[in-house]
C-alpha cells in the first residue's frame, strides 16, 4: 500500500470516536438482524416517519414495534455519527484518501437509510433486504478502516521496515475477506427468501452429506453451508501463516485470532438457527457474528499490507520502541 | 474499479429498486375499471344449505399475547388461534362457501352497506369473511393499542396501513375477485383474517355448528366450493332449481367427503 510522506494526523480522540462507531455499527447490524428475526419489518408500515409521528405510541412497550422503530431511530444515531466523523476528518485529517473514505461512509449510511425505507415501502423484497444486508456489511467495513487507519498502531507501522514476505499473506487476508462477504451474502440470501431450514438437520443435510433431491432454498442453504466450510478452511490457512510470520505481525496475529474464535462461534450460531427452527437468539446473533468477522478480516488484510510494504524504509529496533535509520 | 465506476454502481443501487417499481404502498383505493356492459342478473329464489364437519378434533392452539402487554390486559381467558374451530358434534366454523363456477357473464351489483373488519380485542373479528368486488370495506381498529393493516392479495393491490389509535377507520375496496385475501397485522403476528372478494353475492361463511345458507341463488348448474384455511378446499356439484331447497354437506378429516380434492 503506498502512503505519502507523514503529515499531521487527527489525534486519538478521532480514533476512538471511529472505534465506537465501529462498535455502534456492529450493534446496528445485530438490532437489523432482531428485526428480521422477529418478521418485525412491516410492524411500522410508512417511512420515514413510524405511524405517522416521530415515535408511534407505546412502541416501547410492544416487542415487534420497539425491534422495527428501535432500529430507525439508532440508524438515525449512526448516520449522526458518521457525519461528525466525516466533518471532523475534513478539519482535521490531513490524508486525503481518508477524507474521502469518512465521507463514502456518509454516502453509504444514507443510501442504506434510504434501502430501509424501500424495502418497508416495497414490502419487503428480497432483493432490496438484501442489498440493505449486504451495504450493511460493507459500511461496518468503511468504518472499521477509518478506526483502524487513524490508529497509532497505523501511524507507527510507517517507521518499520516492509516486510514483502507477508504480501501473500496480506493478498490470503483479501480474498477472505472477499469470501466472507460472498458467504454474507449468501446468508442474507438464505435469510430473506426464507430457506433457514430448507435443510431441517445439522450437521448433516438430511441424513447425510448431499441432498438427494435438489429445490432452489435447498441448493442456496446448502450453498451457504459449503460456504461455511471454505471460509472456516481460509481462515485456518491465514490464521497459520500469519503465526508463522511471528510476532513482529502482531495486529494481524490478534486479528486471525479472533477471526478463528468468532468463525467457530458463527458455525455453531447456524447449527442452532436450524437445530432450534429458528429460535430468536441464535437467528439474530448469526448476524454480527457474520459482520464482526468480516470487519475484523478487513483489519488483518489492511494491516498485512502495512506490514508488508511500509510507505518508509526504516527499522524497527527489537525490545525498544521504535528508532528511525534509513536503510537506503 | 475508478472513483467514477464506484459512484455509478452506487447510484444504480439506488435508482434501480425505483425503476422497477413502486407499486405497493397504502395508497388511496382502488377505482375499478368500468365492467364489460351486462344487464345486472337479478336473484333467484333457490337456496344451497348444509354443514361442513371436521372428524379429527385437533384441538385449537392458544395464543401468546405477551408481546404487547396492552393485547395481554384484554384477556382475563385463554385465547386461541380460531384456525381450526370445531364443536363437540363436529361442527366446523369459519369454512367459506361458495359458488366457484356456474355465475360466468352474470354481474351482480355490489351492497351499498360496507363490510366491516374489526381489530377487536388484538384480533380481527370476523376471522373469516366474505365481500363483493366493489363493495366497500371499512377497517376499523377498536382497541387502544396500535395495529397496522397488512392485506396480501394475489390479485389486487397489497397494502399496509398503519392504525395508531383507538378508533381509526380505514376504507379500500377490491376490484378483483379473490379467495381467499389474507390480512395479518405485523405488529401482533397471530392476528390473521381471511377475506373474499366474489362478483357474486352466493357465500356464506359457517357458524360455530358447521352450517351454512345461501340464499337467492339463480336456477342453475354450479360448482360449489368450501375453503378452510388449514384444511384446504373441496367441491361439489349442485342443481338448483327456482324455489327449490339443495343440501350440500362436506367433512374434512374423516373419509366420507362428498368431493374431496
Amino acid at each position: 500500500m503506498s502512503e505519502t510522506p507523514p503529515a499531521p494526523r487527527p489525534g486519538r480522540g478521532i480514533h476512538r470516536f471511529a472505534s465506537l462507531l465501529a462498535v455502534g455499527v456492529l450493534g446496528l447490524i445485530a438490532a437489523g438482524g432482531l428485526v428480521k428475526s422477529l418478521e418485525a419489518g412491516l410492524s411500522v408500515p410508512d417511512w420515514p416517519l413510524s405511524y405517522g409521528m416521530l415515535n408511534p405510541p407505546r412502541w416501547w412497550e410492544i416487542q415487534t414495534v420497539r425491534a422495527e422503530h428501535g432500529h430507525r431511530l439508532y440508524a438515525g444515531l449512526v448516520a449522526l455519527a458518521t457525519v461528525v466523523l466525516a466533518v471532523s476528518m475534513a478539519r482535521r485529517e490531513s490524508r486525503r484518501w481518508v477524507r474521502r473514505l469518512a465521507w463514502l461512509a456518509v454516502a453509504a449510511v444514507l443510501a442504506q437509510a434510504l434501502l430501509g425505507g424501500l424495502t418497508v415501502l416495497l414490502f419487503l423484497p428480497p432483493q432490496i433486504s438484501v442489498t440493505h444486508a449486504a451495504l450493511a456489511q460493507l459500511f461496518l467495513c468503511l468504518v472499521s478502516t477509518l478506526a483502524l487507519v487513524t490508529s497509532s498502531w497505523w501511524r507507527r507501522a510507517e517507521t518499520w521496515a516492509p516486510r514483502p514476505a507477508l504480501r501473500p499473506t496480506a493478498r490470503l487476508a483479501t480474498a477472505a475477506s472477499g469470501l466472507i462477504f460472498v458467504q454474507i451474502l449468501l446468508g442474507a440470501l438464505v435469510r430473506h427468501t426464507g430457506a433457514g431450514l430448507a435443510i431441517p438437520d445439522f450437521p448433516l443435510v438430511f441424513g447425510g452429506l448431499v441432498p438427494a433431491e435438489w429445490t432452489g432454498p435447498v441448493a442456496l442453504h446448502y450453498a451457504h453451508r459449503a460456504g461455511a466450510l471454505a471460509v472456516l478452511a481460509v481462515v485456518a490457512w491465514l490464521t497459520a501463516r500469519v503465526w508463522r510470520a511471528g510476532g513482529s505481525a502482531g495486529l494481524p496475529r490478534a486479528a486471525t485470532a479472533v477471526m478463528s474464535a468468532l468463525v467457530a462461534v458463527q458455525i455453531a450460531l447456524g447449527g442452532a438457527i436450524v437445530l432450534t427452527g429458528r429460535a430468536v437468539a441464535p437467528n439474530t446473533l448469526h448476524v454480527p457474528t457474520g459482520a464482526a468477522l468480516l470487519a475484523t478480516s478487513v483489519v488483518a488484510a489492511l494491516s498485512s499490507w502495512r506490514l508488508a510494504g511500509a510507505a518508509l524504509r526504516r527499522e524497527r529496533v527489537e525490545g525498544r520502541g521504535t528508532a528511525l535509520r534509513e536503510v537506503a | 474499479m475508478t472513483k467514477n465506476h464506484l459512484f455509478s454502481l452506487l447510484a444504480l443501487l439506488l435508482v434501480l429498486p425505483l425503476a422497477v417499481g413502486c407499486g405497493g404502498g397504502d395508497g388511496a383505493p382502488e377505482t375499478e375499471a368500468p365492467a364489460p356492459a351486462a344487464e345486472p342478473a337479478q336473484g333467484g329464489s333457490g337456496s344451497i344449505a348444509g354443514a361442513v364437519t371436521y372428524s379429527n378434533g385437533d384441538p385449537d392452539q392458544p395464543i401468546a399475547m405477551d408481546a404487547d402487554p396492552k393485547c395481554a390486559e384484554m384477556h382475563a381467558d385463554p385465547v386461541y388461534t380460531q384456525k381450526i374451530v370445531a364443536g363437540d358434534d363436529g361442527g366446523l366454523a369459519n369454512a367459506f362457501v361458495y359458488i366457484s363456477s356456474g355465475l360466468e357473464g352474470k354481474k351482480f351489483p355490489a351492497p351499498g352497506e360496507p363490510h366491516v373488519l374489526d381489530q377487536k380485542g388484538c384480533q380481527y373479528t370476523p376471522h373469516v369473511s366474505g365481500m363483493m368486488t366493489g363493495q366497500t370495506l371499512i377497517i376499523r381498529n377498536s382497541d387502544e393499542t396500535l395495529h397496522n393493516v397488512h392485506a396480501r392479495p394475489a390479485n389486487n393491490p397489497e397494502f399496509n396501513q398503519g392504525q395508531p389509535f383507538q378508533g381509526m377507520e380505514l376504507e379500500r375496496t377490491f376490484s378483483k375477485a379473490e379467495v381467499m385475501i389474507p390480512f395479518k397485522c405485523d405488529v401482533h403476528p397471530w392476528m390473521a383474517s381471511y377475506m373474499a372478494a366474489l362478483d357474486h353475492p352466493f357465500f356464506a361463511v359457517t357458524g360455530e355448528d358447521g352450517s351454512f345458507s345461501i340464499e337467492g341463488v339463480p336456477a342453475g348448474s354450479y360448482t360449489l366450493e368450501v375453503w378452510h384455511e388449514e384444511l384446504g378446499t373441496q367441491t361439489q356439484q349442485v342443481e338448483v332449481a327456482d324455489g327449490a331447497a339443495v343440501e350440500a354437506n362436506w367433512s374434512f378429516g374423516g373419509g366420507d367427503a362428498a368431493s374431496g380434492l
